[in-house]
This record gives C-alpha cells, structure tokens and sequence, in this order.
C-alpha cells in the first residue's frame, strides 16, 4: 500500500467515526453535543477582574500602571499636538470665551507644494504630480481639513509603529527566546479586533486621539515586527563577515551594515504600517480622532452616500500617496551630498521653506491660498444618491432573487451544518488534521484551542462566525484565483488590478456598505459581500506575486515537451505557485476575520457581534473573551494552513523534509 | 490649540467675577447624529458667552463613558433614556459621574411602518392588526416566510423585542439592523419601492420628518409591565407592552461643578423641546444647512432664554 492510499484510508476511519458519533452519540455522550454550562470556564469573569486590577489598582513601586500609561500618552500628544497645529488648525488663544488666531496652520497650496517637493526628491517628476495630484483631490472635494487631522495622526503612529516594530524585531532577531514569547502576542495584536480592547485603552490612556494613536500602533506594528526578524534572519553570511573585517562594533554592524542592506525588505513593513494605519481611521474616529473617518460615519448617518464616498476616497488617496512615497524612498537609495554652502546643498529643503514663507503671506492677502475656497469645492452627493435610487427602484427584484437563491441553497444549509455539528467531534477532527499536516504538538494545539472557544461558552457564535469568514473565503478564492492567473502575465492588466485592489483595501468598507445594505437588506448576505470585497484583495495579490516568480526555464521547459496552454498552467505553473497561493489563503482568512467588526455593524449574529456588544456595555471581559476566541479561529486556520503549505513544498522538493 | 498660561491670564484680566473658576477647556462630546451635535453645540456656544473656554471631542456614544468617569471629558448632553440607560447607571454607581437633569426632550422609540402599508394591514396603528396571519405575510421576506420580518434597532441598543413579540404572540421574526446607519438605509431603499417595511425608529430624528408613516400602538408601558409577568394581556410573560418613552439625560464628570461651577449651573438650566429640536434637525438634514449656522439662527433667536441660563 503506499502512503497515499494509507493516508486516505485514514482519513476514511476518522470521518466515519466522528459521523457515527454526530447521527447516534447524542443518547450516550450529551455532553459532547452541548457543552455542559456547570464546566464552562469562568474566562470573561477572571480577564474582567484583571483589567479592573490593572486599570485601578496595579502599580509599580509607589507608581501606578494608570499614571505611567498616562505618561506615555501625554509624550504622544506633544508631536501630535505639534502635528496638528502645523497641518490642521494653527495656534489660537482662547480669550474668555472667544478664540484668536495667532498662528495659522500651513496654507493649503503650500502642503501641496511641499508634498510635491519630497515627491520630486524621492522620485521624480511622475511621483511629484501622484502626490500633488492626490491632496488637491482632497482639497477639491472639501475634505481638507479633517484629511490633515488624519494625516497628523498618521503622522505620528506610523514613525511609532515602524521604531517600535524595528526595536521588537532586532530583539526578537537577537534573542530566540524573545521571538518565541513574542510570536502569540503578535497574532493577537493582529487579528484581535480592536473593540474588544478599546475600552482599557481609553481608561489607561484618556479619552483622545492619543488613545486612538494607541489603539493603531497596536494593529498596526505586528507585520513590521515580522518583517524585520524575518528580513535580519535572511541576510547573507557575507554581510556579517563583511562588517566583522572592517572592524565594526556589535553597535556599528547592526545599524551602518545590516539594517541598510535590509533596507527593501524594511520597506514593505513601513507600506503595510501606513496602511494599516489608514485602516483604523474609521475606529479610532469613534474615540475622539476626528477627521476622515469622522466625515464618513456622519454621512452615512445621514445617509448621504455621496459625502461618505468623497471622505471615503479621501483615505484612499491619502494612502496611495503615502505608500507610493514610501516605496519611492526606498528605491531611492544613497546619494552624494552636493558641493557648495548650506542654501545649496540643501535645494529641496530650502525651496519647501521658501513656499511655506510665501504662501502665508500671499494667504493673508489673497486668502484662497491660505484655505481652499469654498465656493470652487465640487460634491457628487446628488449624483450618487440619483444613482442608488435608480439601481434600487430598477432592479430589487433582480438581486433579491439572486440572494434568496444563494440564501437558501448555499448560506443557510452550511450554516445548520456548522451549528449542529456537535464541539466534541470538531475538536476530535481538527486534532486529527494538526496531527497529520504536522505531528503530535499541532494536534494538542488545534484540539486545545477549538476546546478553549467551547469550553468558555461561544461555540453557536464561533461557529458561525466559521461559517461567514469560510464561505466569503472561499468565493474570494473562487473570484481571486482566475482574476489572478489571468493579470499575472500581463503588465497593463495587472496595473489596473492593482489600483482597484489598493482601493478596496483601503476604502472604509462603511462606504460601500450602506449602499449594500439597501439592495440586500441586513443580514448575512450583505455581511458575505463585505468580506468578499476586502478579503479578494489577499487572494489576487498573492497568486499574482506566486506566478509571477515561477521560474521561465520551468515553464519553458514544458512548452518544449508539448504541454498545452491548459497543461502548462495547471501542471507547472500554479503548482510551483502553490505555496505562495496558499500564503494567499491564509492571508484572505485573516482579512476576513479581521472584517467580523463591520459586518457586526449590519447585524451578524457572530463572535463580531459579541465583542460589540461588550464594547457598548463596558464589559472588557466580555469583549476580550470573544476577542481572544475570534484569535483563536485566526490562529488554528494559520497554523494548519502553514503546515499544509510546508508539506507541500517538501513533496516538490523546494524545502528539506 | 490652546495656550494654557496666556488664557489664564486673559481670562483673569476679562472677567473678575469667575477668577475663581478654571480657564481650561470644558470638554463637550460630540457623537454622530445631527440632533446631538446641534444640543452639543448650542450648549458650547452657550458656554462660550458665559466667558468659558470649550472645546468639542468627537467621541462614540457609550465608549464615552470611560472617558467621563476619569474627568479626561465633562459634559455628554444627550443620554437616551431608552438606549443609554445601563450605560449611564454603571457610570453613575462609580461616583466620578453625574447626571445633570434631563434636556426637556422626549425619547420615543416604537414599531413604525411607512403609510402605504395601512392598504396592506388596514387594522393598524393597532398593534392587534399584526396578529392577522395576512398582515403578517405582507411583511414578510423569503427568510422569515411566512412570520412577518420586523427590524430591530441595533442589539446594542437593547429593546426587549424578541420578548415583546413571545409575551404578545406576534407572528413576527426580529432581525437586527447592526447600525441605525443600515437600519435607514433599508428604510430608505423599501420606501423608494413602496415596499413592505416594519421597523423600529427614534424620535428626534429626521426620519419621522422625511418619510411619512406612523408608530404601532401597543398597550401603554409602565414600568410593572417590564417586570412583573402578571401585568397586561399576558399573564405569564413581561414585555406584553409598548416600548417606554423617556427623558433624554444630560451627565457630566462629577468634578464639573467644583472647577467650573458656573457652568455647572449652565449645563444644569439647559432645556430645549422636541419640536425645536425636531425643526433644527429637519435644517440640517433634509435642508442642507450647517449645524453652525442653525445654532447661530437659534441663539440670535433665544437670547432671552439662554441669558437666563449664565445669569449669575
């Protein structure tokens, strides 16, 4: 018998059983199908005791934890201040009652000339116009103001989070004991959603924008973390030896030879903080931010489609701008510093200073310059709202049958698969999987945390929340894999693609929510097109990166033995892709459960919804529980997924066994 | 921005009489519905005249508790009896919180259905209409076929629905709308269509204002009704009532009234009614007008009236 077949035959025991036990247990093991309320752990009552504990009692020496965490805040609020001063409001006296301007904040026309100029140092003409082009974008459509208020806090998360993920990462790089300890908390920060911490937060850090900054670095820093251990870790010998020959110290070595040479790599850590960072807007605007995220549940509160969508692109422009900055910056590399004084070695420097003076006192002259008039904003709410109702009144009819179908046939009957299945024979199975894909350790690790989500009492929510995130995962998969394999090969295509899914990761899916909602109504079909829309984003980028570094020879190779088009692509191409697409599932799971807040917004009735609902009581156990449950489905589906992917490439050969 | 040291020292040189009082910024919240941020606003500029330094905080509705009980906010102006009760209870029980007296407004919050659908249900506004098995198929969806589809306000916001329709055998299923936000926008689209639609909405709004239709009426709440089971149409089940109309609250941190207890005061004398507020919020949501500019409309208005409230 080979392995194969064997491996199947086991497999065929295993589902067998755990069917009988599901059609016959339920007399002899209830507790198997129920999880016994008498067992449940008391999770939320203990992590609710702790964070009391921290919040109002726990000190350090004669300090308490509350003054310290406050402390940090008020060291935020300084740039920030400063920040937002400069960008967004300028400095007033505020004279019994009555404010007076003393100091106002840039001109418009000089942010845009200044972000122009760096544009125009890091790369050039082109990127000066993208980066001109996108803030008066902002300008235009009226959203100057709240666009720099966020951007004042971006600007300070993100140097945060890239210094604070670099410091975790060069740690975690030095000492193997650090990166293990760390590694868990990392999954945490990432797919805990932040409501379910929200609250602490507000309580250690006050009530502002500084607790927002918080609550973004937290999100925010884990993937520049990675990024930096794992880019250390990769470097060649030869740089080592290298600095050991010039007579570097451990000091010198880490900071003039092997961050520089890992600058690239360090890079995409920084684009995915800036991106990230753009993603909370939307939350950190419920506790006291402000600014673009603001305007966008606003409007939608109102309903006016029109003026979320213009906050909406706002965002994105603000994030392509910066991203396409920042990967500019690193591409740019080290130059030479130019010869002759101060005024000329420093041009860029000294012409954004020139405008910033210029423009503030042309602004007080002419004072279109210094803010951007009113009267030449465009608004495209009418266009929009016209357009919803046309789509609604035209063809209701259309979609509610389309969703009723997939509703009933597809939706529903995976959802009572779910919620029946008993705890016991989930756990049993998903044990059974770890120990195949990856030996006795997985096994005790997925069957204990599938246990855990039980055995604190959210199995009916967990599992539909499984159901949700699975479904949505799968269709992206089903619409990512073609769309991907199509643009891969073709430069223009994939540009396009690349804009549009850029876009839809970094619009608030808020603003293409509430039209969705008024087409499919509330409920689970809505919350399935929200995720699809953020998750596909995974699946397109990572086939796209996986085909794209399939080795020419290979596939050249099998065009010499008469593969046809079909062969070539199923036999070769996406083969050799596979671990690269798989990461690409993985990465689509995690944006999908990292949507559950959202679609919780529209009436899911998951662990999302429950980690709501503690927020709005203040109930940080509650909400840490299900947090913590929601990371746990995160972590088990990663790990899974890992040891897949590996197997995979032992059996191509791309990886010792 | 605020230069703490230099607005001291103006606001000595400007007013003698509230030398006593702290020249920091009394921090207002602002949430995301336009009624609260008109309430908020007059109060501020209010506030303003009396000589105080205010600042607004963006802030969600219930998180901002936290932010109260440790004094890093002072004055939230609209807590719904109806929605924010619990919240504002807990927040009180801690001491650092305290409610200012109600804002003169009434929270009403029921069933509502658009007027076309008395051709459908022609027993309506009763509530015993709901029970004909032909009513209830006129409301409903290929999910809650052949119960009729009632859509609740976000869970958050409690309700007792569910209760509601077992106690007074109501062949309705509840769905909850996450956010009012979806809540309206499936107002919005069924009214569009003239379709079937029974949901639950809040008064002041501007929904009741834009769209035409009326509250179910239930028996009348009182407070037994809730908790003793033998009250009412039912006898062994609460909740065979109405939904209960209540004060909207104004709270504060309890440190309000030691550092600035004029405003205290000030905040304490605000009052406003429901069809002012409702005709504000009609200008801005459905007329397009600032809430700036509607406050300033107010205020020029009613000076007499918020005169009274800073007098000294």
């Amino acid at each position: 018998m080979t392995a194969r077949a064997r491996s199947r035959l086991i497999w065929a025991a295993a589902l067998m059983l755990a069917a009988v036990v599901w059609l016959w247990g339920e007399a002899l093991v209830p507790f198997a199908f129920d999880y016994p309320k008498g067992w449940r752990i008391p999770a939320a009552r203990w992590i609710g005791g702790f964070v009391t504990w921290l919040v109002k009692e726990a000190a350090i020496g004669p300090v308490a934890f509350s003054d310290l965490t406050r402390l940090v805040a008020a060291l935020i609020d300084k740039p920030y201040q400063l920040a937002l001063g400069l960008l967004a409001d300028g400095w007033q006296v505020a004279e019994s009652g009555a404010t007076r301007q003393i100091l106002p904040p840039l001109a418009w026309l000089a942010v845009v000339g200044v972000v122009a100029l760096i544009g125009l140092w890091a790369g050039g003409a082109g990127l000066a116009a993208l980066m001109a082009a996108a803030f008066t974008f902002v300008a235009v459509f009226g959203q100057w103001h709240s666009a720099m208020v966020t951007l004042a806090s971006i600007l300070v998360a993100v140097p945060l989070g890239v210094l604070g993920g670099l410091g975790l990462g060069i740690l975690s790089w030095r000492h193997p004991w650090f990166e293990r300890a760390l590694r868990p908390v990392l999954d945490l920060m990432q797919t805990m959603p932040v409501f379910a911490y929200l609250v602490p937060i507000l309580i250690l850090f006050g009530f502002g924008p500084t607790a927002a900054v918080v609550a973004t670095l937290i999100y925010a820093m884990p993937p520049m973390t990675r990024v930096t251990s794992l880019s250390l870790q990769r470097l060649p010998g030869e740089t080592h030896d290298l600095a050991r020959m010039v007579g570097c110290t451990p000091r010198q070595t880490l900071w003039r030879v092997l961050i520089p040479s890992a600058r690239e790599p360090l890079m995409v850590g920084v684009n995915q903080v800036i991106m990230l960072s753009l993603n909370m807007v939307i939350i950190a605007s419920m506790i006291g931010a402000g600014g673009l995220g603001f305007d966008v549940l606003n409007a939608l509160r109102r309903l006016d489609f029109g003026a979320g969508l213009e906050a909406g692109f706002a965002i994105v422009a603000l994030a392509i701008a910066l991203d396409r900055l920042s990967q500019a910056v690193a591409r740019r590399g080290y130059r030479a510093p130019l010869p002759g004084g101060p005024v000329a070695r420093h041009p860029y420097l000294v012409s954004a200073l020139a405008l910033i003076a210029g423009a503030a006192l042309i602004g007080l002259a002419v004072p279109a310059v210094q803010t951007y008039p009113e009267a030449a904003r465009l608004s495209t709410s009418a266009f929009w709202a016209a357009a919803v109702e046309w789509i609604n009144v035209t063809f209701f009819d259309t979609l509610e049958a389309v969703k009723n179908t997939i509703l009933l046939w597809l939706l529903v009957p995976v959802k009572r698969f779910l919620v029946e299945m008993p705890w016991a024979v989930a756990v049993a199975l998903l044990g059974f999987l770890g120990w195949r894909l990856g030996g006795w350790r997985l096994a005790a690790l997925v069957a204990g945390l599938t246990f855990l989500i039980a055995a604190t009492g959210q199995w009916e929510k967990a599992m539909i929340t499984v159901y949700l995130c699975g479904i949505s995962t799968l269709i992206a998969l089903a619409i990512g894999l073609p769309v991907g394999i199509a643009v891969a090969g073709r430069e223009r295509a994939w540009a396009v693609t690349r804009t549009v899914i850029d876009t839809l990761q970094t619009l608030p899916s808020f603003v293409y929510l509430m039209p969705v909602v008024m087409l499919f109504r509330v409920g689970d079909f809505t919350a399935m097109i929200a995720v699809v829309a953020y998750a596909v984003v995974a699946v397109i980028r990572y086939t796209v990166l996986g085909l794209q570094g399939v080795d020419p020879r290979l596939v050249e190779a099998g065009r010499a033995m008469g593969c046809t088009p079909w062969q070539l692509l199923t036999r070769i191409r996406l083969r050799l892709a596979l671990p690269e697409i798989l990461l690409g599932v993985n990465q689509t799971i995690m944006f999908a459960l990292s949507m559950l807040v959202i679609t919780a917004l529209v009436g899911t009735r998951d662990l999302g919804q429950d980690v709501y609902i503690a927020l709005t009581k203040a109930n940080p156990g509650n909400g840490l529980v299900a947090g913590l449950a929601i990371a746990f489905i995160a972590i088990i589906a990663d790990r899974l997924l890992a040891a897949a992917a590996r197997a995979q490439r032992q059996r191509l050969g791309l990886e010792e066994a | 921005m605020r230069l703490i040291p230099l607005s001291l020292v103006a606001m000595l040189a400007a007013s003698t009489a509230m030398a006593q009082e702290s020249a920091d910024p009394i921090k207002l919240t602002l949430h995301d519905w336009t009624g609260q941020l008109i309430t908020t606003q007059l109060m501020g500029e209010v506030l303003k005249k009396a000589g105080y330094n205010v600042e607004y905080v963006q802030a969600d509705y219930l998180a901002q508790f936290a932010g109260l009980e440790t004094g890093d906010l002072h004055v939230a102006m609209e807590i719904w009896e109806t929605t924010g009760r619990e919240a504002m209870d807990a927040a009180t029980a801690t001491g650092n919180v305290e409610v200012l007296g109600p804002t003169g407004m009434q929270a009403k919050e029921e069933w509502w259905y658009p007027s076309y659908m008395k051709e459908k249900c022609p027993g309506l506004p009763n509530w015993e209409a709901l029970k004909e098995p032909a009513c209830a198929e006129a409301f409903s969806t290929a999910e809650t076929a052949p119960k009729g589809r009632y859509l609740g306000g976000p869970v958050t916001w409690g309700g007792f629905d569910e209760e509601r329709i077992e106690a007074l055998d109501l062949p309705f299923e509840v769905i909850h709308a996450g956010t009012d936000a979806a809540l309206f926008a499936e107002l919005e689209s069924a009214y569009q269509r003239q379709a079937p639609i029974l949901l639950w909405i809040y008064a002041p709004h501007w929904a009741p204002a834009k769209f035409e239709g009326e509250w179910v009426e239930f028996p009348a709440y009182t407070p037994e009704c809730y908790t003793d089971p033998a009250w009412g149409g039912n006898p062994d089940l609460a909740y065979d009532c109405g939904k209960p109309f209540g004060e909207i609250w104004k709270v504060g941190w309890s440190g309000l009234k030691d550092k600035w207890p004029g405003a205290h005061k000030a905040v304490g004398a605000f009052t406003i009614d429901n069809a002012e507020m409702g005709a504000m919020i009609t200008e801005v949501d459905l007329n397009g007008k600032t809430v700036e500019a509607v406050v300033a409309d107010w205020m020029a208005a009613n000076e007499p009236r918020w005169s009274a409230w800073i007098a000294k």
